[in-house]
């Protein structure tokens, strides 16, 4: 049937590329993330506390920032992996699927996320090194410094974790199981314990976990302690082993729909 | 023959009536098919919507209406067939802020307020209405600074119907929009619907109800196992199945004792009730009671529910059709 042809004069079509950017977005996912109460006592409250019983007991004020710097990565990445995961709650409230009925991009939505875990990731670090400022820990003031911001920016690497996780897992399970999982990881990359206290097999296996990368750079300009090649290394490889997980699986989600 | 082939049957006259000259149909499906492994959701549907029209695409669950709907809306791809959205493709109609919809649930962010999610949307486009303009068009202007986990599902329904108005779209799609709503959530609903359409807005509408479809659409679409089975007005379709239905009871009665009967459409015989559609129930009614020892004899006249079930139900093995 010829009349089944559209006519094709009313195309003009007004797809304006737009950047990967969209503010809007990232503050109101900021917001979101603000609101929800027990992600900020996980990120934010806890670290706080474990440091109020394990770092102002000790003896030193070195000692004291060491434990500080520990718990800033250990929140940056808990806060960080939450952020992305929570991608996992939208697939499965829907939004993901309202948002293919917008112009939006799906790398917008993925670098907002990034941005988004930067944010949130910077609060814990901050206020951990608040609180240490105030308790007692004291550092080289380049420590502060280098130390906050690779804690920070190191943390990055768990929101490309929370981000494969939240598109492989179906739903709000999500978080329960990175919970987790963010304790063994902080357990075996030495931010709860100094790892030297570990076990000599141990001590071997846990250079190779997530977190030990991130936690011997954040604390390097204290302790000048540790093998930086090491640690960069490990922190380039996770990021590249959890990207690339997060692209596939996204891949394979928005393909399903 | 050169002038467009009659339609086979009078309620489907619109499908085959070509697109009047310079216009783009809204919607435009050809032979579109789905299916899910062996699961056939979507048997060969042929529609076209003109610009302007409401129309509301009624059917059983199952009949794959959300099936045709998500296709419609690039969520997926039809497994033959020819499909178009404002002459582009589905995903092309979504990208340009021509299409949007109005889904059953989900796709909200319940820790936002009404007026941030729709703020939140409106940023995703090049180019929206103001928040404040869809916010009062969907009325929910007054709860704006409200979470969307404080909001009735009336005002949900309304939110997604505020967020699907801000590209200012030529084609609005609502699947099955008033499910779960009260009485007045849905009369809410429905009013704001219907001030948008009188804006010249072409509306497709998934329903299962039928005064929904009846107060609410210029057409309906009738659909039932994948397939479109009336095309037209809530009165071309109740004409589509007009008459009288004549129920009597008549012991021991088998179908060939009913053969001679006169004015019969449509014949059913369960036990001892004997069920007839008749376009002229006055002859059956009289044959009946004289010819027959038939007692109780009912004669009712057929609705659009009638229609609905009618037209929608598959026929059974004891039925004669004539």
């Amino acid at each position: 049937m010829s009349t089944l042809t559209p006519a094709s004069t009313d195309t003009a079509e007004v797809v304006v590329p737009r950047s990967p950017l969209n503010p809007t977005y990232l503050r109101l996912d900021v917001r979101r993330v603000l609101r929800n109460r027990r992600t900020l006592i996980f990120t934010i409250v806890m670290p706080v506390v474990f440091y109020v019983i394990f770092g102002v007991g000790q003896e030193d004020a070195a000692s004291r920032a060491y434990v500080m710097i520990s718990l800033g990565v250990y929140g940056a990445m808990v806060a960080a992996t939450s952020v992305g995961a929570s991608v996992a709650v939208e697939r499965a409230s829907g939004w993901s699927r309202q948002l293919r009925l917008t112009p939006l991009r799906p790398a917008t939505y993925v670098v907002t996320k990034v941005l988004a875990a930067a944010t949130i990731a910077l609060l814990p670090v901050a206020v951990e090194f608040l609180v240490g400022a105030v308790s007692g820990a004291r550092m080289p003031a380049q420590a502060w410094v280098l130390g906050g911001v690779v804690a920070w920016l190191g943390s990055l690497v768990f929101a490309a974790l929370g981000l494969a996780v939240g598109y492989l897992l179906p739903s709000e399970n999500a978080m329960q199981v990175l919970g987790a999982a963010m304790s063994v990881l902080a357990v075996l990359g030495g931010l709860f314990v100094p790892l030297f206290l570990f076990p000599h097999l141990l001590q071997q296996i846990a250079q190779f976990t997530p977190a030990y990368g991130v936690g011997l750079l954040a604390r390097y300009p204290l302790t000048h302690d540790g093998s930086v090649l090491g640690g960069v290394v490990n922190v380039v490889a996770w990021a590249v082993v959890f990207s690339v997980a997060a692209a596939l699986l996204f891949r394979r989600d928005t393909q399903r729909v | 023959m050169d002038t467009t082939t009659a339609a086979p049957t009078a309620g489907r006259l619109r499908t085959s009536v070509p697109a009047a000259a310079g216009t783009v149909p809204a919607l435009h499906l050809a032979g579109v098919t789905k299916h899910f492994g062996a699961v056939q959701a979507v048997d060969g549907i042929d529609l076209v919507v003109q610009p302007g029209e409401v129309v509301a695409f009624l059917g059983p669950n199952g009949a794959g209406k959300t099936t045709t709907i998500d296709m419609v809306l690039g969520l997926s791809q039809p497994s033959s067939g020819e499909l178009s959205v404002c002459g582009t493709t589905p995903r092309g109609a979504v990208a340009n802020g021509w299409v949007s919809a109005v889904m059953q649930s989900g796709g909200l962010l319940k820790d936002l307020s009404v007026a941030e999610t729709v703020e939140l949307t409106a940023s995703l486009f090049a180019r929206t209405q103001p928040v404040d303009v869809v916010l009062q068009r969907a009325g929910i202007a007054d709860i704006a600074d409200r979470r969307v986990a404080k909001c009735s599902g009336g005002q949900q329904q309304r939110l997604r119907f505020a967020m699907a108005l801000l590209p200012d779209p030529r084609l609005l799609v609502l699947d099955e929009p008033t499910t779960g709503m009260d009485v007045e959530g849905r009369r809410a609903f429905w009013a704001a619907i219907r001030d948008d359409a009188r804006r010249g807005r072409t509306v497709l509408f998934a329903t299962h109800y039928l005064e929904e479809a009846d107060a609410y659409a210029d057409r309906i679409v009738l659909v039932a196992g994948g397939r479109v089975v009336a095309d037209g007005t809530a009165a071309e379709i109740k004409a589509r199945s007009a008459g009288r239905t004549v129920r009597a009871t008549l012991p021991g009665v088998r179908l060939s004792d009913l053969a001679a009967m006169p004015g019969v459409d449509e014949l059913d015989v369960h036990g001892e009730t004997v069920l007839v559609q008749a376009h002229d129930s006055d002859a059956v009614a009289r044959w009946l009671l004289t010819r027959t020892s038939a007692r109780d004899l009912e004669v009712t006249s057929r609705g659009l529910e009638d229609a609905f079930i009618s037209l929608t139900s598959t026929p059974s093995t004891d039925e004669v059709t004539r």
